[in-house]
């Protein structure tokens, strides 16, 4: 009569199979986080292509890389993430989580893992585009690069847990989610360039942890040795860990 | 005999109205109990309160010794529940949730033999929202006996269901409880009161007005019938 033994490992595979399948029969989310940046590279590439950007050393394909695979982190970790524990929330499903054994890092951390897997898709597919398509190469270090990136994805994926843990309603999971994803997406360099703001503007600019995160990435993908590497890095390290305690904290089930 | 559950003068308020009022009773091992009462009595609130959904004003709530709020994950591996309107994921299958809910607990039981047991078995790969009212009744019981629970919470689990349905899972219950499972259930049929439970609490604006076994509440009061003596005891008029 025993089913299974609890092994933790199997409790995450399960629960990720089939919270995966469902996303899957509901497939908005992975669409715009893998179709927009993908659609936006041909753009760039297409009007920009191999031209050197904006005065520099490097082309406009070489600049928008590293930003455009951040499209499939934001379009998970503000979208993706929270929406989705937020309608388990409105919907009572998460009440029924609660009278189980259940934790909350277990919810949190199968939508994490549902965005993570989006988000690689991604960037894998504009990684494939670039290269195939538009002759891209990548001129800094590829290790360096994929560590980058996961730290900008940890530290996105924290903010996005933070919202979806607090969000009473999908309502309000939609407000707050638009007042970060769009900023986010816009300002920070992910989809428009950032040099191309006035400088004011790239004061603003500069407040938002993505800005930080793609930076870090431009200089690794174009091998540069920036001066603020170990602050980019600093900074997404601290909101990665103040994200997750404060999600798993603060973590409404009701 | 052992307490299953213990609550002990509970308050609860909303808005600073008492939504349950210094209520106290026992559920013993095996027992059957109700808790009866119109909408919005108080009884959703009452069993928010013991399973740790919310926190009581004052009094305390035991369930198996221990509080919910307390001992969540422990307690829910031998605590069964069935929400009121129970929800599930939009587009879920019948045996992907009974699956995702099995996997959560240490020892369930075989999903398939409860699927079964209560008729589903055939509608494993249909989704949950293409369930009629007592299928889906009926797989929210399913779910709330996967972990083998020592006791069960069943929310007006027969609310909007036909009588023949009604009937059927009602069934399912005395089958159960010939079993020696505990059951905590709130409803307000009076004739499932008398047909499953043990005991019973009428709870009016959230305050107990009668407690103990159907004809003991039947013979407090001056009518013949539990629905009568409801209404009595609810202060309503009786025609």
């Amino acid at each position: 009569m025993v089913y299974g033994r609890g092994d933790s490992m199997r409790k995450v595979l399960t629960l990720l199979k089939i919270e995966g399948k469902l996303a899957l029969r509901c497939p908005d989310g992975i669409i715009f986080g893998v179709g927009m940046p993908a659609g936006i590279l041909f753009l760039i590439a297409v009007i920009g292509g191999n031209n050197n950007a904006f005065g520099s050393d490097y082309t406009f394909l070489q600049s928008g890389f590293a930003s455009l695979l951040t499209v499939g982190i934001c379009a998970t970790a503000f979208m993706g993430i929270p929406l989705a524990l937020a309608d388990y929330r409105d919907k009572k499903i998460l009440k029924h989580f609660f009278v189980t054994p259940v934790s909350p890092m277990l919810m949190l951390g199968v939508q994490v893992m549902i965005g993570m897997l989006t988000s690689i898709i991604s960037a894998s597919i504009i990684a494939i585009l670039s290269i195939v398509c538009f002759n891209y190469q990548m001129s800094g270090n590829f290790i360096y690069f994929i560590g980058a990136y996961f730290l900008v994805m940890f530290s996105m994926y924290s903010i996005g847990m933070l919202i979806a843990s607090v969000c009473k309603t999908t309502r309000i999971a939609n407000l707050v989610t638009t007042f970060v994803y769009f900023p986010m997406i816009f300002l920070s360099g992910a989809t428009i360039p950032y040099e191309m703001f006035p400088k004011t503007l790239q004061k603003v600019a500069n407040v938002l942890p993505l800005t930080h995160g793609i930076k870090l990435l431009k200089q690794v993908s174009l091998g540069i040795n920036g001066d603020q590497f170990i602050f980019s890095i600093l900074l997404l390290l601290i909101f990665t860990i103040v994200g997750v305690v404060l999600s798993i904290v603060l973590f409404k089930w009701d | 005999m052992k307490h299953c559950i213990e609550v002990k003068d509970l308050t609860k308020q909303y808005n600073k109205v008492n939504v349950v009022d210094h209520v106290s009773f026992q559920v013993n091992e095996k027992e059957v109990f109700g808790l009866l009462g119109h909408n919005g009595a108080g009884k959703s609130t009452m069993i928010d309160c013991m399973l740790g959904l919310c926190k009581p004003e004052s009094g305390t709530a035991m369930v198996l010794g221990v509080k919910a709020s307390e001992k969540r994950k422990n307690l829910f591996e031998q605590v069964g529940v069935q929400l009121q309107q129970s929800h599930y994921q939009d587009v879920i299958k019948v045996k992907e949730i009974c699956e995702e809910i099995s996997i959560l607990y240490k020892h369930p039981v075989d999903y398939h033999v409860l699927l079964k047991q209560f008729h589903l078995d055939t509608f494993s790969n249909h989704k949950v929202k293409d369930l009629s009212g007592g299928e889906r009744q009926k797989l929210s019981v399913v779910l709330a006996l996967i972990p083998n629970p020592k006791v069960i919470f069943l929310d007006e689990l027969t609310t909007g269901l036909d009588v023949a349905a009604r009937h059927e899972v009602w069934n399912n219950l005395n089958a159960l409880k010939a079993e020696g499972l505990t059951i905590f259930l709130t409803t307000h049929y009076m004739e499932e009161a008398e047909k499953l439970c043990d005991r019973i609490l009428i709870l009016k604006r959230g305050k107990a007005v009668a407690k103990g076994s159907v004809q003991a509440v039947i013979a407090s009061s001056p009518y013949q019938s539990l629905e009568e003596a409801y209404l009595w005891y609810m202060g309503e008029e009786i025609v």
